[in-house]
């Protein structure tokens, strides 16, 4: 069956049949896995990568379910580590054990940490310029933004209750305001309040 | 050698409490980075820091370019292992037992117990970026109108990263036509 054909019959019915979530197109291979992790890592700016997974690998290729995908995501989210990172390990892992997992998450990083290398080269020769330092300062203060509006986008999604509420205020003053180390109030904080939550969830 | 373990001793620590993406520990990686050990400048954190986010990839790969520029290849090779290793064997670990748990109690509380740590710790990350920034109040008003366009529109990232730069450059050519400086 041609491949378009698939992809077409898969979007416009509910998948009733096996072959509407039949993989489209090649199977993963250890090398291919690599290439498509370094082209997401090579063509991502600015965050979104995992809009970009979900398209690549649940709606295009169908080679993992969207409900496996999202549990990989609350995943990477929950656990330590760059979410995208853990994302690639879990897919990876999900299609081609371990060897999947490697190729992934080296596809995910060495690219891009070989490019950012050599803008980074590139810069600090062009810092010599008082333009390039007028620039620089005026992406920071745009990047900046980023970081901003992540914090308020991940604020909103803490429940409107004193608990979490208190939490997230109390690192924010401690790492933000007190600058303490931030392994501490991890460890002491996320500690407490994943033992809260833990003992809440006892109840029915 | 000697260098090499500091810059290890810097990135390992940090990559367990990286919940939530890269940005968290962007304060904390600063406060070594700049305060404790002296390897950089503010300002060259802050390009830094805007150059991690205009490349592709992800951000957290700060810690290559701070490697690279405080040790050369091996710094770089340091600080980005360091950062990603301990972390992306719990997550393959992770990723090998979960099905078998699924809905187990202590998914859930790390799910809802984490969410609120990892936001004050990504607000903080923004907040001290914001305090440390370069250009004044100039640079402070472009961070906050970013914000705002960030959260309510969805503009490309880079386009704005240049507007940014753009913006600054031309507040900073008017304060010069009225004698001031703002650096």
């Amino acid at each position: 069956m041609p491949k378009r054909l698939v992809s077409v019959s898969s979007r416009g019915t509910a998948p009733a049949s096996a072959s509407a979530d039949a993989p489209v197109g090649p199977p993963p291979t250890v090398l291919r896995l690599f290439l498509i992790f370094s082209r997401i890592g090579l063509t991502s700016f600015g965050g979104g990568l995992s809009g970009w997974l979900l398209r690549e690998f649940v709606q295009d290729r169908h080679w993992i379910s969207e409900e496996e995908f999202l549990n990989g995501l609350s995943l990477s989210q929950a656990l330590p580590g760059i979410n995208v990172k853990n994302m690639a390990i879990w897919m990876g892992y999900r299609l081609m054990g371990w060897q999947g997992a490697a190729a992934s998450v080296t596809g995910i990083i060495l690219p891009p940490a070989i490019v950012i290398i050599l803008i980074g080269t590139l810069f600090s020769v062009l810092l010599h310029f008082s333009l390039t330092h007028v620039l620089l300062a005026g992406a920071a203060a745009a990047a900046t933004g980023l970081s901003l509006s992540m914090g308020v986008t991940t604020a909103r999604r803490v429940p409107r209750r004193l608990l979490p509420l208190g939490f997230m205020v109390a690192t924010f003053v401690s790492v933000g305001l007190l600058r303490l180390p931030l392994v501490w109030v991890v460890l002491g904080g996320g500690a407490l309040s994943v033992l809260i939550e833990y003992l809440k969830l006892r109840k029915p | 050698m000697r260098l090499l373990l500091h810059i290890a001793g810097v990135f390992a620590p940090l990559s367990i409490v990286t919940i939530g993406g890269g940005q968290a520990i962007i304060a904390d990686i600063q406060r070594q980075v700049v305060d404790v050990h002296g390897w950089m400048t503010h300002a060259q954190f802050a390009s830094d820091f805007a150059i991690s986010r205009m490349a592709p990839g992800p951000g957290s790969l700060l810690a290559t370019l701070i490697g690279w520029q405080v040790a050369g290849f091996w710094g770089a090779v340091v600080a980005t292992l360091s950062l990603l290793a301990p972390t992306s064997i719990l997550m393959f670990a992770v990723a090998h037992t979960w099905t078998r748990y699924k809905g187990a109690r202590w998914q859930l509380a790390l799910e809802r117990g984490l969410r609120p740590i990892a936001a004050g710790m990504i607000l903080a990350a923004g907040w001290v970026l914001l305090r440390t920034l370069d250009g004044g109040w100039a640079a402070r008003t472009i961070a906050v109108a970013s914000t705002v366009l960030l959260l309510n529109t969805r503009v490309n990232p880079l386009l704005l990263l240049l507007c940014g730069a753009l913006v600054l450059l031309g507040a900073n050519e008017l304060m010069h036509a009225f004698g001031a400086n703002m650096f």
